[in-house]
Formats: structure tokens, sequence, C-alpha cells
């Protein structure tokens, strides 16, 4: 019901155009943009980790949830960076390295400078799957036979400049092999289904779902493109373990933020609860029972991660 | 791969602390689980997520889909049992509500209830608007409940089934249904195929997600290519509200569409005397809903399509002909059971609203697959057997709405066209919130309303545009995949289901060329008669 009232309310205030910056930000709902559809895992997260914002030690006010799809994000981030009004009652939410991986290849309307950072709540690292009766048990033995047959071990991952594709660039780039990255429409679950059918050799996937696909026992996992072993994969050892350099740049970073040129008041104001508001209990038992492990980074830290990245993915998609 | 079997004794096992069961009784674990289906709570949610599924799914632009996602925020407060109660029979409901709007209005409430329109609507305007809406509802009924049963019952083979579909076979697939598009609700097939090619070629606008190209962005409304509900809602409702205007101007006594009152008696025993209409819907549904990524949204059309050629009358299709109507509910309603194979078993969701299901059960810490079953029973089999009661729920009030039906239709026509066209503009700006879908649904309507002035129809453009991403999607996936293993020849056209996927393709362009040869004779036989 509250989800109901908060957008009846939204729609009353924007029919009255009132934008005025009062003391008490934020005096009504707050609206959040999610440019993936709703169900998805970015929507599903965002509206567990905005579900107590109503609370008096959170915003004080519900955060209602709109949807704008489309060109894997690309259609709701261009919509923030033109569109949105910069008055603290817009926030979006950011999916890191999709929307800065987007903006180094060129063709969209926004890059880093176009936001500001407001908290991170969650990462959910890439893994390497292959299907359960697979022979392949390492990433040496991915490796090996990419080597014995350039271009021939075909991998599925959910789209272009996306976290997958971004691990599996890092992937051949590291260790020197060429193979067939087959990127996947409709997004993780199509990929994921193409490798558990056999449809392709093995494939680069959300951990969280690759954690529940091994739960059923229908893949391996291989390992992890992160800095360090993940708490729902203990037994699973990094990639850099196993002897390729490779970081956490594919790591799905998800976030809240806001349009350049928001009162910086508000920006302060915003930076200060909603890192408090994500460490709810409430919220943290939500995302640990659906499987998607959390990350609660402060705006400074996210600024640095973001430039970091940046820079990295220049680096990373330069020849492509 | 645990199969269903294991899974069900060592539910057995673990519900009954005995030895070995045979495997007839092990079918029959959902049984155990009915009475929870009836606690005041189950209940309620049941009887309220069916009416307002019924609703939702009448008001054009909330497909399946996007109710299912609007409910899930309400699930959160629930337990997960209770929640998922409320998320089956929405589904199950709005898919049978689109019918509503499709007959009465010719606006499909989604993709699935296209066939809908095609006799549902001409039956309408003679009046039969009772009739049909009737039908529908029981063939939903009926579809429904053998889809569910068949999720029930045959979910390890279902699902071994499922996974086999390949790029190459949803490709062939894809092109299937592309053969069905010159007979559909055409003057003439070479205009249906002409409708069907404006369609493929909208559906390439936009950001293409495989090979990361921009393509005819040349409006940025465009940036997200068009979507699929707004497409919808503007090729058949616009064209049909500036009739509605025009006819208004010129004549003031406004053209009624008038509803006869009919029996339900009577409309039982008609269904009963179109048995062929509902085994080829329901069974047709049934196998295009289990396939991952195809789904619902053109399981009515080809179920249409293969009862109009097994049909001895297939020039009654599209003037107003029972068997259409009951032959496309029955399919969009069979669907929905197995198309929550692939999601219950392995946790891959088949279709977009099988997706925001997955949602509803992450959020309460149940994954699908077989935890679901190991650990979950309860959740599991009451959430099946919810569906299976809320067909029959669905049926009943959808009946019962169909006898309200005549007060719709006593609204003068100006008012109705004001009407369809707030609805439109709703539904399209409500799909994600953006005005640009609003343009796309109009500028469409227009341009349909003057096509359908020179003998072309919407219902190819709308199969073109579900089916040229389909087609495209996987026939680049799949030449990716050629190309690093064997070649493009073996890949595409060998193994026996790309080869009877061929066979089918072969058959249908070949069967319609002669359904088309044999009604020009027909239709020159009544001129010359007539």
């Amino acid at each position: 019901m509250r989800h109901l009232i908060a957008s009846a309310a939204l729609a009353l205030t924007a029919l009255t155009g009132t934008t005025t910056l009062a003391e008490g930000y934020p005096e009504r709902p707050v609206m959040m943009m999610v440019s993936y559809g709703a169900g998805g895992a970015t929507d599903f997260q965002a509206r567990i980790v905005t579900m107590t914002a109503g609370n008096e030690d959170a915003l004080g006010m519900p955060v209602a949830i709109i949807n704008k799809p489309g060109a894997g994000g690309r259609v709701g981030w261009n919509w923030f960076a033109t569109q949105a009004d910069a008055d603290g009652y817009t926030l979006a939410a950011y999916n890191i390295p999709h929307f800065i991986a987007q903006s180094v290849k060129g063709g969209v309307e926004y890059s880093a400078e176009s936001f500001e950072p407001i908290a991170n709540w969650g990462a959910d690292p890439a893994v390497f799957v292959v299907a359960a009766d697979s022979p392949m048990n390492s990433m040496n033995d991915v490796v090996n036979y990419a080597k014995e047959n350039p271009a021939k071990l075909t991998f599925s991952g959910a789209g272009l400049f996306v976290g997958h594709h971004i691990a599996a660039l890092q992937l051949e780039k590291t260790a020197g092999v060429k193979m067939a990255y087959i990127p996947t429409k409709g997004g993780g679950a199509a990929a994921m289904k193409a490798v558990i059918a056999g449809d392709v050799m093995g494939g680069v996937n959300n951990l969280s779902d690759a954690f529940r696909a091994q739960q059923a026992g229908n893949v391996k996992i291989l390992g992890v493109f992160d800095l360090e072993r993940n708490a729902f994969l203990p037994d699973v050892p990094t990639l850099k373990e196993q002897g390729y350099d490779i970081d956490n740049a594919s790591v799905n970073f998800r976030g809240i933020m806001v349009p350049k040129g928001t009162p910086p008041e508000v920006i302060d104001k915003l930076a200060a609860v909603v890192p408090e508001m994500f460490k709810n209990a409430r919220v943290a038992s939500k995302m640990k029972a659906g499987g998607s492990p959390m990350h609660i980074m402060t705006r400074d830290e996210v600024k640095e991660m973001w430039a970091a990245r940046e820079e990295t993915l220049k680096e990373l998609l330069a020849g492509l | 791969m645990k199969t269903f079997a294991k899974l069900f004794s060592s539910l057995r096992l673990k519900s009954q602390d005995c030895g070995k069961a045979g495997r007839g009784e092990e079918s029959l674990e959902f049984l155990y689980y009915f009475a929870d289906v009836f606690t005041p709570l189950s209940f309620g949610l049941l009887l309220l997520g069916t009416i307002g599924g019924l609703i939702l799914g009448a008001t054009p632009g909330l497909s399946p889909t996007m109710a299912v996602a609007l409910l899930i925020p309400f699930t959160f407060h629930l337990p997960a049992t209770q929640g998922l109660i409320l998320l089956g029979a929405a589904y199950t409901s709005t898919v049978a509500g689109g019918a509503v709007s499709a007959i009465l209005l010719k606006i499909p409430g989604a993709p699935a209830n296209i066939a809908t329109t095609l006799d549902g609507h001409p039956m309408a305007r003679q009046g039969k608007g009772a009739k049909a809406l009737q039908l529908s509802f029981l063939a939903s009924a009926v579809g429904g409940v053998f889809g569910v049963l068949l999720l029930i019952f045959l979910t390890p083979l279902l699902s071994e089934w499922a996974l086999a579909f390949g790029p190459s076979h949803l490709f062939w697939l894809a092109i299937l249904g592309v053969t069905v598009i010159g007979s559909l609700d055409s003057a003439s097939v070479v205009k249906g195929l002409l409708s069907g090619c404006i369609g493929l070629w909208l559906a390439t606008i936009g950001f293409d997600d495989i090979m990361g190209a921009q393509r005819f962005i040349f409006h940025p409304s465009l940036g997200g290519g068009i979507n699929i509900i707004a497409a919808l809602i503007g090729l058949f409702a616009i064209p049909q509200v500036i009739t509605m205007f025009a006819k208004g101007r010129q004549d003031n006594s406004a053209e009624v569409l008038v509803v006869e009152k009919h029996s339900i008696r009577d409309a039982i025993r008609e269904m009963m005397r179109r048995p062929k209409a509902l085994t080829i819907g329901t069974l047709t549904g049934s196998i295009i809903g289990l396939i991952p990524g195809v789904g619902g949204q053109i399981a009515g059309l080809v179920a249409y399509d293969q009862t109009k050629k097994f049909s001895s009358e297939p020039e009654r299709f599209g003037r107003g002909h029972s068997e259409g109507v009951i032959a496309a509910e029955a399919a969009n309603n069979a669907m929905v059971g197995p198309s929550l194979v692939p999601l219950l078993t392995l946790s891959i969701p088949g279709s977009p609203t099988a997706a925001v299901l997955l949602g509803g059960l992450l959020i309460h810490g149940i994954f699908p697959g077989s935890d679901l079953f190991d650990n979950h029973p309860d959740v599991a089999w009451t959430f099946i057997n919810s569906m299976l009661i809320g067909q029959v729920l669905m049926c009943i009030f959808g009946l019962y709405v169909a006898g309200l039906a005549a007060r719709v239709a006593q609204v003068p026509q100006s008012v109705m066209a004001a009407i369809v066209l707030g609805l439109a503009v709703f539904g399209s700006y409500s799909v994600q919130s953006s005005m640009g879908d609003v343009y796309v649904m109009a500028s469409l309507g227009v341009m349909m309303y003057f096509l359908e002035r020179f003998g072309f129809s919407a219902a190819p453009l709308v199969l073109g545009l579900i089916l040229g991403p389909i087609a495209e999607a996987n026939f680049i996936q799949g030449s990716m995949i050629a190309n690093a293993t064997n070649g493009m020849a073996p890949y595409f056209l060998s193994g026996a289901l790309n080869i009877s996927l061929i066979v089918i393709v072969i058959a249908s362009v070949a069967y319609s060329a002669w359904m088309e040869l044999r009604s020009r004779r027909y239709t020159s036989k009544e001129e010359i008669i007539g």
C-alpha cells in the first residue's frame, strides 16, 4: 500500500510543480529510477534496500521505484542524465561497470561526471561456470583448452559491456588466449540456461545466480573474478589464486546516485543517512535470504571506486 | 540433474517416514497440500489475486508481467506461501482477463491475447460479445487446468525437453511463427506478409543487445526500441478510436454495440461441440509455453493458426467463429503451467513473468530448483495447487464478468472512444513510466489507421515485431557458436529437432499456399452464385 500512496503523492506533487527545497528535506516521497525491468536483480535489490526509507531514523519518507528499462540500462541513464530534476527527489540506481563501460564505448549522453554517487549497497562478483558434467575442473583446464583450440571455446554472458563481458575480456587478456564469448539476450538467466543445456561450453555469470545453480547440482563454479573469496562460496578460489592477475573490475556494484547539480546540502544529508539505512537488520536479512551479497560503501569510497573503474575500463576497452 | 521422480520420493520419505513408495502414489504428493490452500488467509488472497488479476488483465497495457511485478512489494509483508499464492493467482487471471478488452474493444491486454481479437471482436460486433467472453473463460479454464496438471505430473520429462531448445531450434521456431504471418487476418497473403515485414523492421529499432549497435534511433524516445506493449495498444486501439470519432461526427444516433444475453449452459454445450479447437489450442499452448524465451507471446497465435489449418471450414475464421476464440484462449492459459517448469526445476525463468516470480521467491529465501521441493514442499505444492484452484475461480468470476459486458456496451460510441483513448495513453505510459512510449503508441496507431484502410491488418505486424528479435538474436548467437565449432550448416541443419522443425516450417508454408488457392476458388464461386 505504501508504494501506491507514495506514487500517488509523487504524481500529485509533480502536478502542482512544487520544487522549492525546504529545510526539512525530504518533505515528500522520493522517486528512485531503476534502469532495468521490474523483477530483475537490480530492481529486486533496490526495492529491498529502500523498504525502510520511511522510518524516522532513515529518510522519514518512502522511496517509490520507477523502472525505465531498455538497451542494457542506457535508456534509463540517458533519461536520468538529461531530464531528471536535480532537486534531491529524483534518485537512481547505478550499476558499475555497466554505465561507465557504456560511456567509455560511446553513443550515450552520460559519463561518470554526469552523476553524484550517494552510497553503494551491493557487490555481485562474476564467476566462471561450467555444466556439472563438464570435464573441466579449474580455470587452468579452461585456459589450456583455449590454448589448444584457439577461438573454439564457447562461453556465455549477459550481453556486451556488462560485468560478464569485462570479466571475459580480462580473462582473455591475462591468460593470452582467444575464446568465443557469446552474449545472450535476456540477461544472466539466458546465459545460465545456455551453460546448463550445453549450448555453450562454459559461461561467466553472477555469483548469486551461479550459487543457486550449483546448489541445484546443475553447474560447477571454477573461479571468482574478485580480489577475495566470497562468503557464499568459501571453497571457490579467485582467479588471482589460480595464477591469473585479474582484479575486481568486473564486479557488479549497485548503489544510489543523484544527477549532477543536486544541492550540496541534500547530497550531504543523503550521504549521511543512506548508508545507515542500508545497515538496517531487516534489509540485511532479506538480502541474505535472496542470496544477494551486500557491500556497503560511503560516498567517498564510491567516488574513488568510480574513478578507478573508469581508468581500468578505458584501458581494457581501448582495443575494441 | 535431479529428476522430479527422485524429488518426489525424497519428499515422500520426509513427510511419511516410511520406506520406498510406489511411483503412482509419489505423483499424488500435491494432494497432501490441498488443504493449505483453503486456510482463510490463503483463500482470501487467492480470491483477491483472481479478481484483481481479471481487472488488471482487462486494462490495456497492464500485462501479466506488470501485474505480477506490481504485486511483489505486497508480498514482502506476507509469508512465502501466501505471497506466492497471490502472485500465482494474479498471473493466471491476468492472462485470461486480457480477453475482455480483446473481445469487447479489440485491444489485446497483452501479446497473449492478440489471437483472441481475431474472432472475438467480430463476434462482439455481431452481438455475441457475452457468448465470446463465456467461451473464452471456459476455454481458458480447461487449457489452464491442463497446463497445471502437466506441471504437476510431467515436470521431469518437460524440463529436459525445455532445455533441448538451443539457439538454432529457437531460430527455426521463430521462422515457423513467421510462416503464420501471411495467413493471419488479412485480405491477402501479400498484404499480410508486407505487414509482417513492417513489424520485423520496427523490431530492429533501438540498441541491439547482442552486438551493441544503434539502429534507426531517429528520435530520443526510440533508444530503448519499440516497446511491445505500447505498440500493441497503439496498433489495435488507435485505429478503433479514430473510426469511432469519425462515425460519431457523421451520425449522432451512435451505433451501439449490442450484447445479447447468452446462457452459460449454452456456452458449455457450444464448447463441447468444438473438441478439436479446444484440444489443438490446449496442446499447442502447453508445448509452446514450455520453450524458454518464446513462451506465452505467440502461443495463442500459433494455436489459432493450427486450428484454422485443421478445420474443415477455415474460411469462417476471422469472421466471428467461436473456434477461433476457444483455440486462442485455451492456448494462452495452457501456457501458464508449463512456462513455470524451467523456473521451478532449474531456477531458469523461461518468460519475463517467470523472472518476476523468481524475485518473489528469492525475497523469502526460497531458491527454485531442488531446494524448493526438498526443503519447502509446502510452499511449492500450495503454490501449484492454488494455481489449479485459481483457474476454476477465474472461470467463475469471468463468467460473471461476461454477464456484465452488456453494460459496457451500452456506453455511446463517442464516450467509448474517449475512454479507450484515455486507457491507451495511461496503459502505454505505465509500462515504463515514459512519455516516449506514448508518442510511439500514438504514431504507430495513426499509421495503422491508414494502413487498415488499404487492407493491411495489425495482427501480422505485431507478430513480426515479436518474432523479429527472437529470430535475430538466436540466429546471431547460433552463428557465433557455429563459427567457433563445426560451422553453420551442421549447426542449423542437423539434429532431429532442427530437421523436424524445418519440416514443420515447410509443411506450414505449403499448407498456407494451398489454402490460399482453395479460398480464392471458394470466393470466386461465391461471387458467381451471389
